[in-house]
């Protein structure tokens, strides 16, 4: 089924990694043997941390089920209340910012800051010093809030607009589906900042007129036959992170519009142990699919940081990266096989061989289509046994410049870790104001010393130095190994260990920082994330040039205070590297401060492409990015994908006009 | 109309009320750019050296001269070390106290915009700096670090050229402080231009020092602004066009001489006039130099300009995106024309900010007089009328006039004069240029006979040309607007399209003499419309031109601006209709001869025309337009092939005028 389309966000969501979770700390990370008996306890204490995160039982042995359909007649169905993703997603989740509702940042009576919940590892504990760190670096004011309005309100909905003929013959067909104003609207955006920021401030523009929840492939291929023949507009639906204005309704649609909503369609199918792969449905998010698998001892290791909620369609639409692509690959590696439900019929291949050479490879047409051309509805991916040992590093670099060298150094050697992360100084800084409260006098005299190590006696400047972060992966003998080696590479650089601690903290600030945007935004600071790919030897050039821009523009704009202009590199490349930005700033005094926000960031992804950036790494096209896809692509390329459109869907029933 | 332009101060004050030793050994700890890494000299050739374009470049001349890339790397060093700077604080101070006793024995003031100086010192902190002053004395570049060590700000380095390597000594001095030595031609060595390109944008790069070179190439001997040239400016755009840097500063720097040194100098050398003997030796003539009153200076530090705001929405910098950067690439046509069209701005940026004094508003109107065969001179009084009444033309049009209005005109007018004293003479109330003077000063005690016509002609010409570079000062403010009176006055009809193509025929045909930004043909055309309405010379509708009854006295004065021009450029045309075979080395001599013997029968008015720089833009426009051609390579180099058909036809439309 389908194709979830907005999936992948990477930085703005949660990492579901095991050791971001409360019970999870002591977890694989620190297992020593390497006998097949460690690794079941690995698998159980696994099972137990996804317990006390979803705190309900798990069922041993789901991880495959039969493969026919759940859609007739069965709308409690059982499975699928195991799943992460419930039908009506306002029983968890926010209807108008990041996340679980019972998790968030807020400043507590003593004006500090603290994480609620129970689901994280950072849930019920205190940041101390998060509030000094947002006033000095935004001039934010706990005395200046802009709270969100708190609930939906539906009378402020449009009435759906409903295509009689379609809705009758649907009803017959068994698959669930709502016109209800909060299902709506729940799939009317992702997480873009003008969406959420529209949303907090109750506005809410055209939504998709039903949601439809099918259950497996069959129910798409129903609905999507219907929707050709009455002639309705339909957007998959997958987990809702999409950051490329993907999953906004075009407001020149007028033909009533249906979501299909992908996230019934999660389970998986079969496990192929002979060739390490599984064939899984399309709407299971990220989390699920892990879990899933590691009951039975396997990953897929595609961890993009919004796996908490994203989805495999999406994954596949958008052409998604995972933060350990190093030994995974990116979802075009992980890809066996593809089925898609187009008003053409079905696209799949005939066979699961390894590589073929039989034309242009049609999963690429599919593979970030952005559900433009129809929905992804299962798919076949490897898999890996789970791996033995997981040890977290960071390097501390005087500047940004030797670290970029050094990570290309790495890369040259092709021994990049599972995955290797370089910070600049600002996200160094903001890495360390994210520091819960230290329980021991004893650590933060540790802490003390080691600032004074790298500062005073090795001399390295508070301002400038950089940290990267480092995930290693695979047998214990070999991490070691392998870690050794990437140690003596950053030591040529300048680079001195910095402990498994700051390795942590920085992987954690991913998947903290889309909760802390609506933090942000509950005191007049609004920000969000982009992505380039970038060759090399322009990577110095284009992080200092678009942090540049950035600050420039913001100036020019009229914005009083200074803004957050940050960057990171996130993945290496033999190649290149995708380099990550990070851009808030505090609005007050501004009268339209998203279209500030916007042309802003207009700005920056204008100097993105100036330096020899790409449009996009993962985050996708959408609708965001559209105005410059011809440069990107030529022409003729234009031409080409336009092509296979008008003959995919030559009535655009998949209408979301992503892309081109 | 008039745009507000900061105030000075003049800094030799100071120097005159304090130590100029103490001065010289102050604590000197100038602003750096924000992203510098410091560096030494020796690390920046190493730089240089090891640098992935320049290994590049040598890799490629190795293999095509079957060299190794050691010999060629060699080469690469010996070229760098012949040309780099080797900036000393040490060589700064003795120079700060030499200047200081200098300056203040040569000029009665140095004025600098002290805002300006401001700006820049913002400008050096956040992006790297590119100084562009304008050009007209050997003075310039010792006086821009001069000004810059005196506010505490950077010291740039600066681009000369190879001329003064030949002054072993001197050469050595001004290397150390902060000139770096490029040949004036290196055609295709490809390694030396890697070197040289390579070498200053490193130093811009790395915020190393502001990097100094002067737009025009060389010294303007007419005071009129050169057409720039666009190799360095574009070797220092390249960085920004490639990423390599967020932005990088332009600033125009306008340097305006009261009394220029090489007044005689130049005219002398426009003139193919050998220097006079002097028997005496060159210390006698740099006292006699040192007796002389040379007013003053005035500095005018512009308004940074960001290449990046130039480039916006006119350079696709995505178009480096395909091609590794250390590939030398010839630039493509749009950044070539973008390079081209920045460099002009610039320039009249420099003009714009150009201080002009009384006197250059004199020099028009004492050389019209002259130009219109008046023997007697031109009395006082009228004269100092004429000159207020050009002073508020040329204030309308927008120029920096530097005229004392608090004390009585004629006042003005007299100091004015007896500071150029060398070049007019006053009796009984009336003034005029000293031509007959410069003969008999010159060979004392000799009888007026020994001289033949022709040196006497040059030896006024030496007055006029000198007193031509003061009048050029303020050709830049009337230019547009006698383009349109010209047009106008020849033109058979009031119709506002016919006017217009006269217009854009005179301007195309001077495109080389003046700065006249390239396709810029309709917003100069509007612009002398709106000066002339402006002022009420004229009055324009949809369809006509008509000059009003007070517009008469300044189409007549704009006109007559242009005329020296006009009949320069109609007579160099009538020269090459009567040759058969010329080269382009024979073309100078031969034309000033024609000139000399057609001044002397009397049948040209302006003597100016005997200037070589005006019969070389001259046959530049006629090839550029086409009716001459250059023969390159064979047996024929340099010969100029003569299209006699259109050259009669130019000379006809010309004469029109």
């Amino acid at each position: 089924m389908c194709h979830t389309f907005p999936a992948l966000t990477s930085d703005r969501s949660s990492r579901i990694c095991s050791l971001l979770y409360k019970h999870g700390s002591s977890m694989a990370s620190n297992s020593s043997g390497s006998d097949s008996s460690d690794r079941q306890r690995i698998a159980q204490q696994r099972l137990s941390v996804i317990a006390g995160h979803l705190q309900r039982p798990v069922e041993g042995n789901s991880g495959i089920l039969a493969a026919e359909c759940k859609a007739q007649g069965d709308k409690l169905d059982v499975s699928s209340e195991r799943r992460t993703v419930p039908r009506r997603r306002q029983e968890i989740m926010k209807w108008n910012g990041w996340g679980y509702s019972d998790s968030k940042f807020l400043y507590n009576k003593k004006g500090q800051a603290e994480f609620t919940g129970k689901r994280y590892r950072l849930s019920g504990m205190i940041i101390p010093g998060l509030r000094e760190w947002m006033e000095s670096t935004f001039g934010a004011n706990l005395q200046h809030k802009t709270p969100a309005a708190p609930i939906l309100n539906s009378s402020a909905v449009q009435p759906p607009t409903l295509n009689e003929a379609f809705l009758k013959e649907l009803k017959s067909t068994g698959i669930p589906f709502s016109h209800d104003a909060e299902d709506r609207v729940f799939r009317s955006h992702g997480h873009c900042l003008h969406e959420i920021f529209a949303l907090r401030e109750g506005k809410i523009g055209r939504v998709p007129d039903l949601v439809v929840w099918p259950n497996c492939h069959n129910d798409v291929v129903k609905i999507v036959e219907l929707a050709c023949k009455h002639n309705v507009c339909l957007m998959p639906y997958g987990g809702g992170t999409s950051v490329s204005s993907a999953l906004e309704c075009p407001p020149e649609e007028t033909r009533s519009i249906v979501s299909l909503d992908t996230s019934q369609m999660n389970r998986i199918l079969w496990i192929d142990e002979k060739n390490l792969t599984a064939h899984v449905e399309a709407g299971i998010v990220g989390q699920d699919l892990e879990r899933l698998l590691n009951e039975s001892g396997y990953c897929t290791g595609h961890e993009p940081d919004s796996m908490e909620f994203s989805s495999l369609g999406g994954w596949v639409a958008t052409r998604a990266s995972g933060m350990k692509k190093n030994i995974y690959g990116n979802i075009e590696d992980l890809v066996v096989h593809i089925k898609m439900v187009t008003p053409q019929g079905v696209i799949e291949k005939s066979c699961q061989g390894p590589r073929m050479s039989t034309g242009p490879d049609v999963h690429h047409f599919i593979m970030g289509s952005e559900g433009t051309l129809g929905v992804v509805t299962e798919v076949t991916m490897k898999i890996r046994p789970m791996p033995e040992y997981q040890k977290y590093g960071s390097v501390v670099f005087p500047n940004f410049e030797m670290g970029v060298a050094c990570l290309r150094e790495v890369a040259r050697q092709r021994c990049a870790p599972a995955s290797i992360r370089l910070m600049d100084n600002e996200q160094f800084k903001f890495g360390h104001a994210l520091k819960p409260q230290v329980s021991s006098i004893f650590t933060s005299f540790l802490d003390g010393l080691k600032k004074f190590y790298i500062t005073k006696f090795k001399g390295f400047d508070p301002n400038r130095l950089c940290v990267a972060t480092l995930l290693f992966e695979g047998d214990r003998e070999k991490v070691l190994q392998h870690e050794k080696q990437v140690y003596d590479i950053a030591a040529k650089f300048g680079g001195l260990a910095a402990g498994e601690d700051n390795g942590q903290r920085g992987y954690m600030l991913t998947f903290v920082i889309a909760y802390l945007r609506d933090l942000g935004m509950d005191y007049y600071v609004i920000g969000e994330s982009f992505e380039t790919s970038v060759p090399w030897d322009r990577v110095l050039d284009i992080c200092r040039n678009v942090k540049a821009r950035i600050v420039r523009e913001c100036k020019d704009k009229g914005v009083q205070f200074p803004p957050l202009s940050t960057c990171r590199v996130t993945q290496t490349y033999d190649a290149g590297a995708c380099v990550y930005f990070y851009f808030a700033f505090n609005y007050r005094g501004l009268s339209d401060p998203v279209h500030v926000y916007e042309q802003v960031e207009h700005a920056a992804r204008e100097e993105i492409l100036a330096n020899g950036g790409s449009l996009s790494h993962h985050h996708g096209v959408g609708k965001l990015r559209k105005e410059w896809m011809r440069e990107t692509i030529s022409s003729v390329g234009m031409g080409m994908l336009k092509s296979v459109k008008d003959y995919v869907d030559p009535n655009n029933i998949f209408g979301n006009r992503n892309l081109l | 109309m008039l745009k507000k332009r900061d105030d000075f101060e003049d800094i030799l004050e100071e120097r005159r009320n304090s130590s100029d030793l103490r001065y010289a050994l102050k604590c000197y700890t100038p602003v750096l750019y924000k992203g510098l890494t410091p560096c030494k000299v020796s690390e920046l050739k190493q730089m240089v050296l090891q640098s992935d374009q320049l290994g590049y470049v040598i890799t490629q001349v190795s293999k095509e001269k079957g060299m190794t890339t050691d010999e060629v790397t060699g080469e690469a060093a010996a070229i760098l070390e012949e040309m780099a700077q080797r900036l000393q604080l040490s060589t700064v101070r003795f120079f700060a106290f030499t200047l200081s006793k200098v300056f203040k024995t040569l000029f009665r003031s140095i004025c600098v915009n002290e805002e300006g100086l401001q700006r820049l010192q913002q400008a050096i902190h956040n992006h790297p700096v590119v100084l562009l002053p304008s050009h007209r004395s050997y003075m310039d570049f010792l006086l821009m670090s001069y000004i810059l060590y005196t506010y505490d700000l950077a010291l740039p380095v600066i681009a000369a050229g190879m001329d003064f390597m030949g002054m072993k000594v001197v050469g050595e001095m001004l290397r150390m402080s902060g000139a770096f030595f490029i040949r004036r031609s290196f055609g295709g060595d490809k390694l030396y231009w890697a070197v040289f390109s390579e070498y200053v944008k490193i130093m811009l790069k790395n915020g190393y020092a502001p990097v100094e070179f002067f737009l025009e190439g060389t010294r303007s001997r007419t005071a009129k602004s050169l057409t720039p040239k666009l190799g360095l400016l574009n070797i220092v755009m390249d960085p920004f066009l490639k990423g390599e840097v967020f932005d990088i500063s332009l600033v125009p720097v306008s340097i305006s001489y009261e009394r220029t040194l090489e007044e005689a100098l130049y005219a002398r050398e426009l003139l193919g006039v050998p220097k006079p003997k002097e028997s005496t030796s060159g210390l006698f003539k740099a006292r006699k130099i040192l007796s002389e009153d040379y007013g003053s200076i005035h500095v005018y530090f512009g308004q940074p300009v960001s290449v990046r705001s130039l480039a916006e929405s006119r350079v696709n910098r995505s178009q480096f995106n395909l091609i590794p950067r250390h590939i030398p690439t010839r630039p493509s046509e749009e950044i070539l024309s973008f390079v081209n069209d920045s460099a002009y701005r610039l320039v009249r940026a420099q003009e714009e900010n150009m201080v002009l004094k009384p006197w250059v508003l004199l020099a028009f109107v004492l050389l019209q007089k002259q130009a219109a065969e008046d023997k007697q001179g031109t009395a006082l009084d009228e004269l100092t009328e004429q000159a207020v009444w050009l002073r508020d033309l040329s204030r309308h049009y927008g120029a920096f006039l530097h005229w004392p209005d608090h004390i009585p005109p004629s006042e003005v007018v007299s100091s004015s004069l007896s500071l150029h004293r060398g070049l007019v003479r006053i009796s009984e109330g009336r003034v005029q240029l000293a031509l007959e003077q410069v003969g008999g000063q010159q060979v004392p005690g000799e009888t007026r006979s020994a001289i033949t016509p022709e040196e006497e002609l040059l030896n006024q010409a030496v007055v006029i040309l000198s007193c031509v570079s003061y009048r050029n000062q303020a050709l830049n403010i009337f230019i547009r607007p006698a383009l349109l009176a010209s047009a106008i006055h020849t033109a058979a009809s009031n119709r506002k399209q016919e006017i217009y193509n006269g217009f854009s025929f005179l301007r195309n045909m001077f495109s080389n003499e003046f700065i006249l930004c390239p396709g810029a043909t309709v917003q100069d055309f509007e612009e002398a419309c709106y000066l002339l309405v402006k002022t009420g010379a004229l009055q324009i509708n949809q369809q006509e031109v008509l000059i009003t009854e007070r517009g008469h006295r300044t189409l007549a004065f704009l006109t007559s601006v242009l005329d020296p021009f006009l009949q320069g450029y109609q007579v160099v045309c009538r020269f090459l209709c009567e040759e058969d075979c010329l080269t382009e080395k024979q073309f100078i001599p031969a034309v000033r001869k024609f000139i000399i013997k057609h001044l002397l029968t009397g049948r040209l008015r302006y003597i100016e025309v005997l200037s070589s720089d005006l019969q070389k833009n001259a046959l530049a426009a006629l090839i550029r337009l086409g009716a001459v051609q250059k023969i390159k390579g064979g047996e024929e180099q340099g010969t100029l092939k003569l299209n006699k058909v259109m050259l009669n036809s130019l000379e006809d439309t010309l004469g029109k005028k």
